[in-house]
C-alpha cells in the first residue's frame, strides 16, 4: 500500500481509498463523540429548548494565511455565527470539498487547526462528508459547515431595539483578517505583516449574559467590514452611527499595508471580531468584563447611535466628517 | 507611522481651518469666490476621506480635474483590452481599472466570462507572471500619469534584463502638463488657482509648472496628500488670491524638488516618446501621452498582436467631461443618479469611488435618497 | 492617482533592492530611481518602487511652521 502525498478522485470515490482518508484523516481526529462508527447522521441530545442553527460555507484564497488557515475559519466562523445570535455553540457539521492533488500535508494542517479550534470553542464535530473533484475544478478545498447552538434564554436580540444613544462596541482591531488575507494573495512577501484575528466570541458573548436587555443586538463583522454591518442597521430607519477616527482600534501592521493598499480598515473583514450594540449605561461595564478576557483585551467603544437618517457618519481627524458608505464590492487595492 | 500621522495632527488641522476661515471671510468682503481645481486622483480621495469640503468655507470650492487615469480612460481601451483577453492573453492591471465601462463590457464582467485579468499591486508582477507562464502572452495594462509611468515602464527593463519575451505593456500613459493647458485654454472654464499633484511634481518638478503661473496668472500650489498639506495648499493659495500674485509655491519641498527626480525622467525618456492621446470627455490633446520607442516595439501590445486601439463608444447622454473640466455639476447631468449610478456607473466620473460624481451621490444626495421613497 | 507612503530603508540587498519598513511590516522595494537611498533614508514608495527620497530636514521644517501657528494660536486665546 502506498503513502499517497496528494489527494487523488479516486479518494472521493467511495470505495477504499475514501475509507483510507476517513479513517487517517477523519476518524483520527473526530472519532469519539457522535462520530463514532461513522452512522450516516449524528444522534444528539434533544436540549429541550429552543435551538439556534446557522450554515457558512468557506472558499478563502490562500488556504494558509498569516495567522491561521481555512479551518480555523470553518470553526470560528460557524461558532461567531451561533454565538452572535445568543447561542451556545455545541455541534458542528464538516463537509469537504477537496481538489484533486491537494497534498495531504495541507490537508492534514488545517484539519489538524479544526480540532483545535473546536476543543477550544467546546464544540463538536459531529458529523460530516468529504467529496473529491477534478484538478482545476477547485481552488484547493472548499469546507462547508452548519452549526448547532443552544439559545440563550437571557437574551432579547433584534436590530429593531437599537436606539439612539447606545454604544457600538468592539472587542478588538479592525481589518486584520481582509488585510493579512490580501497581503498573502498579492504575493508582497511582506515581513512582519498583518495576522489574521481568527477566533471564536462565545466567551465574549457569555461573560455579557447577565446585561440581558442592555444587549440589544450583535453580529460579527465579516465580509465588507463594519462599514457593512453598520449600514445594514441604520438603513431605512430614523437612526445613524457617528463614529470618531481616531478611536478606531487598528494593528500597526493592518494600518501599515492599508495605507500601502489604499483600502479603507471599515471595508475590511474581521474573524475574530464582536460588534455589540447595548445600552449607554452598560457600556463601561461591558467593556471592562471583555478587558479581562485575552480576545477582549483590546476592547473599546467606536462609537453611538445618533438621530439621523440612515447614514454612517465618521468624525475624521480634521474635524470634518465624512460618509462611511456600503462598500463597493470586491476589496481591491488601488495607485490612485 | 513616521511623516503620516504628523501630518494628521488635529490640533493643526483646527488652526488651518480657522485660518481658511478668516481667509474666506477676507474674499467675501471682495465679492469674490475662488476656484480649485485639483488634478489628482489621490487628492481627490484624501479630500473625501477626510471631509475636507467641509471645512472650507462657501465660496471656496474645490473641483476635480482630470486627475485619475480612471476617469480619463477611453471607453475604447478597455475594449482592446477585453479583446487580447479573448485571445487568451493574461491581462495584469491595477486594481483601480477593474469597473472602468468599456463601449459595452469591463473588465469585472469579462473576467467572470473566463478572461484571466489579475490585480497586482506592483507592476513586477507582470514580468513574475510571464515567468511563470511561458506559453501565455502577458500583457500589462499601462495606464497612468507621471509618477506611475516610471515602475509600469519598468516592467520593460526587467523583461530585457531576464530575457523575458512573453510581456507587453498596453499603453495609455498622459502626461498631467498638457492636460493643464488644455484646461486653462477653455473660456468656459473658471480656475483661479491649481493645487499640484504632489507625487506627480516628485517626478516633473515644481518647475514644470511656473509657464503656467506666468502665462495664466494662476497660483500653483505643490500639496502632499496628507490632510494637513491639503489645508496647508488651500491656505497657500487663497493667500496668493488675496494679495493677487501667481507664483508657484512648493509646499511638499520634503519629497518634491524645483527639477524633479533626473533619474525617473531619464527612464522615462528611454523607452518612451511623447505620442497624442485621448483623454475622455476632453478629445485627442496633441503630445499629452508617451508610447515606447519604436526599438521596443517588441513590448508594445498594439504593435505586437496588430490590435490598435480605438476610439471607443460612450453612452450617448455621458457629460463625463465636462463634469471633469469643472464645467457641470453632477445634478445637471441628464444621467446622474437615474441611470449612472456608483452600482451601474456609466462614466468614470461614477466609477471611481471618490470621483465627482461618486462623491456627489455618497454625500450629497443620500440624504435626498433616504428621505425619498422610505 | 499616486497613492504613495514614506517608508525607512532598513535594508539593502546584494541585488540593488531594498527592504523598507512601515510600523513595522517591512516590504521589497525597488530603489534603481531614487539617488541617495542609504540605510535610515526615507523613500516614498508607490507600486513597489521608490519614486523620490523623503528630505527629513524639510519635512521638520515643515511641522516646526505647523507648531509654530498651533503655539500662537494659543498665545493669541491667552492674551485674549
Amino acid at each position: 500500500m502506498s503513502a499517497d502525498t496528494v489527494v487523488q478522485l479516486a479518494h472521493g470515490g467511495g470505495g477504499r481509498l475514501t475509507r483510507e482518508l476517513i479513517e487517517n484523516e477523519i476518524v483520527t481526529r473526530f472519532g469519539s463523540g457522535p462520530l463514532r462508527g461513522l452512522p450516516d447522521g449524528a444522534t444528539l441530545p434533544s436540549p429541550g429548548e429552543r435551538l439556534i442553527f446557522t450554515a457558512d460555507s468557506f472558499v478563502v484564497q490562500p488556504l494558509e494565511f498569516p495567522g491561521g488557515n481555512i479551518g480555523h475559519l470553518a470553526v470560528h466562523g460557524t461558532v461567531n455565527d451561533l454565538s452572535v445570535c445568543g447561542g451556545e455553540p455545541k455541534w458542528l457539521s464538516l463537509a469537504l470539498i477537496i481538489e484533486e492533488g491537494l497534498p495531504f500535508s495541507v490537508l492534514g494542517r488545517i484539519l489538524d487547526s479544526v480540532r483545535a479550534a473546536a476543543d477550544a470553542c467546546g464544540v463538536t464535530v459531529a458529523t460530516g462528508d468529504t467529496k473529491v473533484v477534478a484538478r482545476g475544478q477547485g481552488d484547493g478545498l472548499y469546507v462547508n459547515t452548519a452549526g448547532i447552538g443552544l439559545a440563550l434564554p437571557c437574551f432579547a436580540l433584534g436590530q429593531e431595539r437599537i436606539c439612539e444613544g447606545d454604544c457600538v462596541l468592539i472587542n478588538g482591531t479592525l481589518a486584520d483578517h481582509g488585510m493579512a488575507v490580501m497581503s498573502a494573495r498579492q504575493n508582497m512577501d511582506f515581513i512582519n505583516g498583518p495576522v489574521s484575528d481568527t477566533g471564536s466570541v462565545h466567551r465574549l458573548v457569555a461573560a455579557v449574559r447577565e446585561f440581558g436587555a442592555a444587549v440589544r443586538f450583535m453580529r460579527d463583522p465579516t465580509r465588507g467590514g463594519v462599514a457593512a454591518v453598520l449600514n445594514e442597521i441604520v438603513e431605512g430607519r430614523e437612526i445613524g452611527i457617528l463614529l470618531k477616527e481616531r478611536d478606531l482600534p487598528l494593528a500597526p501592521a493592518t494600518r501599515a499595508v492599508a495605507e500601502m493598499l489604499g483600502i479603507d480598515p471599515l471595508h475590511a473583514a474581521s474573524e475574530g471580531r464582536l460588534l455589540l450594540f447595548c445600552d449607554r449605561e452598560a457600556a463601561p461595564e461591558i467593556l471592562k468584563r471583555w478587558r479581562t478576557l485575552s480576545e477582549g483585551a483590546g476592547a473599546v467603544c467606536l462609537g453611538a447611535v445618533t438621530r439621523d437618517n440612515g447614514r454612517v457618519v465618521m468624525e475624521t481627524v480634521t474635524g470634518g466628517r465624512r460618509l462611511v458608505d456600503v462598500p463597493r464590492g470586491e476589496l481591491l487595492p488601488r495607485i490612485c | 507611522m513616521n511623516y503620516i500621522d504628523a501630518f494628521r495632527d488635529p490640533d493643526v488641522a483646527v488652526q488651518f481651518v480657522r485660518l481658511i476661515a478668516e481667509q474666506g471671510r477676507a474674499l467675501a468682503a471682495q465679492g469674490r469666490r475662488v476656484h480649485i481645481m485639483e488634478v489628482c486622483g489621490s487628492h481627490t480621495m484624501a479630500i473625501g476621506r477626510y471631509g475636507i469640503r467641509e471645512l472650507l468655507p462657501e465660496n471656496v470650492e474645490l473641483i476635480s480635474g482630470p486627475g485619475c487615469p480612471v476617469c480619463v480612460t477611453d471607453p475604447g481601451y478597455i475594449d482592446a483590452a477585453i479583446a487580447l483577453a479573448g485571445q487568451g492573453a493574461i491581462l495584469a492591471t491595477f486594481g483601480d481599472m477593474i469597473r472602468v465601462p468599456g463601449s459595452e463590457s469591463d473588465l469585472t464582467r469579462c473576467r467572470s466570462a473566463g478572461g484571466d485579468v489579475r490585480v497586482c499591486y506592483s507592476p513586477s508582477a507582470a514580468v513574475e507572471i510571464a515567468q511563470s507562464h511561458p506559453d501565455r502572452e502577458v500583457v500589462f495594462l499601462a495606464i497612468g500619469f507621471e509618477t506611475t509611468i516610471v515602475p509600469v515602464v519598468s516592467i520593460v527593463d526587467e523583461a530585457l534584463h531576464a530575457g523575458v519575451r512573453n510581456v507587453s505593456l498596453l499603453t495609455a500613459f498622459k502626461l498631467v502638463p498638457p492636460a493643464l493647458h488644455a484646461l486653462l485654454a477653455d473660456k468656459e472654464i473658471k480656475i483661479d488657482a491649481y493645487l499640484c499633484p504632489a507625487h506627480v511634481s516628485a517626478v516633473i518638478g515644481s518647475q514644470a509648472y511656473e509657464p503656467f503661473a506666468a502665462d495664466y496668472h494662476v497660483p500653483c500650489v505643490v500639496a502632499g496628500f496628507e490632510p494637513l498639506d491639503i489645508l496647508y495648499g488651500v491656505h497657500g493659495i487663497l493667500g496668493q488670491v488675496l494679495k493677487n500674485e501667481a507664483r508657484v509655491d512648493n509646499q511638499y519641498a520634503r519629497v518634491v524638488r524645483p527639477g524633479g527626480n533626473p533619474k525617473a525622467q531619464a527612464r522615462i525618456a528611454q523607452y518612451l516618446e511623447p505620442a497624442d492621446a485621448v483623454w475622455r470627455g476632453i478629445g485627442v490633446i496633441p503630445a499629452s501621452g508617451l508610447g515606447l520607442r519604436p526599438a521596443f516595439a517588441a513590448y508594445d501590445a498594439e504593435r505586437k498582436f496588430g490590435t490598435p486601439v480605438r476610439v471607443g463608444r460612450q453612452h450617448a447622454g455621458c457629460r463625463c467631461g465636462d463634469v471633469i473640466k469643472g464645467k457641470l455639476r453632477p445634478t445637471a447631468c441628464p444621467l446622474f443618479a437615474k441611470v449612472c449610478t456608483p452600482d451601474r456607473p456609466v462614466g468614470p466620473c461614477m466609477v471611481s469611488a471618490e470621483g465627482t460624481c461618486a462623491a456627489y451621490f455618497k454625500y450629497t444626495l443620500r440624504d435626498e435618497r433616504q428621505g425619498g421613497g422610505k | 492617482m499616486c497613492l504613495a507612503v514614506p517608508m525607512k530603508i532598513v535594508e539593502i540587498r546584494a541585488d540593488g533592492k531594498g527592504v523598507a519598513e512601515l510600523e513595522g511590516s517591512r516590504h521589497v522595494v525597488d530603489l534603481s530611481l531614487v539617488s541617495g537611498a542609504r540605510l535610515g533614508v526615507y523613500v516614498i514608495v508607490h507600486a513597489g518602487f521608490a519614486i523620490e527620497t523623503l528630505d527629513q530636514e524639510e519635512a521638520d521644517a515643515t511641522l516646526a511652521l505647523f507648531a509654530e501657528i498651533v503655539q500662537s494660536a494659543a498665545e493669541d486665546k491667552v492674551a485674549q
